[in-house]
């Protein structure tokens, strides 16, 4: 990524520029193409001309005072809100007028910032709701009981508990969600989000939370998700030994506005960055 | 006497059963009272009434029949009325639930009259088994065998199946459920299918064990089902059926005691005593505020 500060105001239609993503990744169609994606509430433009451009393979940070909008961003990707302006393209294709259920099977998966796991439910079944849609059996198959179904099923309980071996969690599967410790119901989030085959996972504070030993395991599982299933992980944390650590790129909100895209270096060094978390400096040191 | 009152009892707990689970699952789902749920039990009746008494048709048929109606009839009020509403404020629902129950009363009565509709006791729910001193009808017999295995398929499509799955995450999280690609429509008129379907399978049952249709029969028989919904816990399945089968015990003793006119009383005095001392009935989880 390139430090984008001076942002061409009216270009409609921007050429998604290489130098944003990795390398490995440059070749391909990019997997997320935002372009002057914004959204009013009322009179408040609480996200206004976001353009950003993600790899297949990358992993990326969106970092930003609070109530900067990264919030915002995740709803207007996964359509929990419907922007006022501007097109979000998944994989190359249009998004506009999809729901958030078919913006899901269309790729995108996400955690949420305080869990929102089914806390009554069993840990397998949080990881089954998500293979929902990887179960190809209707309700004829179930109310028979044809071989579809327990076909169906039983492919989902294995690749249920295989996802849940990522963290280690399989043994947990029969647990009520709810009574899990706190580190482990964020990890059954980034299960049951995977779960639905995401080629972009959205975290939503993964390390909120969690302590240093625990964050680096997760940022360790984070590059290894990214490894393993060969997907694109754009993330909102205020963690910045993490986002340092292991975003390849990164982007700045602040009132709803970028302020800065760039590599972890670019961006710590970026004085619009510096002032907007620590307030202007008489002098740059 | 003894164990033909016991039948009795779980003849008519049956029914309150399978109807106290529609409401209980719409409820769980949208948070819905569903007040035109005791309705479609009547419409349900009507057609089975029509299927033997006026086409003569086959008694399974007439089972078909009025389940296939209920269900799409559940389904179709689900699309007109609720649908369009589901993010505004859950009293306007309430009232249009309210509305489309006295619009499905009124045109019962304009279609098919306001007199109760008497139905021949067909072959195949005629007689009975003898224990003893005592005389079990088939109808009770069948009514119970048939509701219990409604509730075990109910169970089984609940926990064991995607659809049920999707049910319950929609029902605990509906935002949540939707980010994991679950479809809010299709679950919720999945739903309703369910709860109309058992709706109409109590309305055959109801039916085929009193023998008789009326437009307003569905509103004192929905709303001892809400009872039994409430004193179970409403949304949740296990506790529609415990609720349902004790409101059946319960009008049965008062019955037995001579008291049959106060049966109806008794039902709402429970409604009470449970709003009064557990609101989320027996098995009702206690309420949480989400922050």
């Amino acid at each position: 990524m390139s430090n984008v500060t001076e942002r061409p105001k009216t270009k409609l239609v921007p050429v998604p520029s290489h130098s944003v993503i990795p390398e490995r990744d440059a070749d391909k169609r990019p997997i997320l193409e935002c372009s002057h994606l914004g959204i009013d509430f009322g009179g408040l433009k609480a996200v206004d001309d976001f353009n950003l451009t993600i790899g297949r393979t990358e992993i990326a940070g969106l970092i930003g005072p609070n109530g900067a909008g990264k919030t915002t961003v995740f709803n207007l990707l996964t359509k929990v809100y419907q922007p006022t302006r501007g097109t979000i393209l998944l994989d190359g294709m249009d998004t506009s007028g999809k729901t958030t259920a078919q913006i899901n099977r269309m790729g995108i998966a996400r955690t949420f910032q305080n869990i929102r796991l089914f806390s009554k439910l069993s840990v397998l079944d949080n990881v089954l709701i998500g293979l929902h849609n990887e179960m190809d059996y209707n309700l004829a198959g179930a109310i028979l009981r044809l071989p579809t179904y327990w076909r169906g099923e039983r492919i989902a309980r294995r690749r249920a508990l295989e996802l849940l071996s990522i963290f280690d969690m399989q043994d947990l599967a029969d647990h009520e969600a709810g009574s899990l410790p706190y580190g482990a119901q964020r990890r059954l989030e980034i299960v049951r989000a995977l779960a639905t085959n995401p080629s972009l996972l959205l975290l939503d504070e993964p390390a909120a939370g969690m302590n240093p030993s625990e964050t680096a395991e997760l940022m360790e599982n984070i590059v290894k998700i990214r490894d393993t299933f060969h997907i694109a992980v754009m993330l909102i944390e205020h963690d910045m030994n993490l986002v340092m650590g292991i975003c390849e790129g990164i982007c700045v909100l602040n009132f709803g506005q970028v302020i800065a895209k760039g590599t972890a270096e670019e961006i710590q060094s970026n004085p619009v960055v510096i002032e907007a978390y620590l307030g202007k400096k008489k002098e740059e040191g | 006497m003894v164990l033909s009152q016991i039948i009795n009892a779980l003849q008519l707990g049956s029914i309150y059963a399978l109807v106290a689970l529609g409401y209980s699952m719409v409820y769980g789902i949208i948070l819905l009272l569903n007040f035109a749920h005791g309705d479609i039990i009547m419409v349900g009746a009507y057609m089975t009434f029509f299927a033997v008494t006026n086409f003569h048709l086959h008694p399974v048929f007439s089972v078909v029949l009025a389940v296939v109606v209920s269900t799409l009839l559940g389904v179709l009020i689900e699309k007109l009325a609720y649908t369009p509403l589901r993010s505004a404020p859950r009293l306007s629902l309430l009232i249009t639930a309210i509305g489309v129950s006295f619009l499905l009363e009124n045109g019962a009565q304009m279609l098919f009259g306001a007199d109760t509709k008497s139905m021949v006791q067909t072959p195949l729910i005629k007689g009975g088994i003898s224990i003893g001193s005592s005389s079990i009808s088939l109808a009770a017999v069948i009514t119970i065998v048939v509701s219990v295995a409604a509730m075990l398929f109910l169970t089984f499509l609940v926990q064991k199946t995607k659809l049920g799955k999707a049910m319950r995450a929609v029902s605990e999280d509906m935002g949540a459920a939707q980010l994991m690609g679950i479809s809010l429509n299709k679950t919720i008129s999945f739903t309703f299918a369910v709860g109309s379907a058992l709706a109409g399978i109590g309305a055959v049952l109801h039916i085929g064990s009193y023998f008789q249709a009326s437009p307003m029969m569905g509103s004192m028989l929905g709303l001892k089902a809400f009872v039994a919904a409430v004193l179970g816990g409403i949304g949740s399945i296990p506790g529609a059926m415990i609720g349902g089968f004790a409101i059946g015990i319960v009008e049965t003793l008062v019955t037995v005691g001579g008291l049959s006119t106060w049966k109806d009383g008794v039902v709402f005095a429970i409604l009470i005593v449970v709003l009064l001392v557990k609101p989320t009935g027996i098995l009702g989880k206690p309420v949480t505020e989400k922050v």
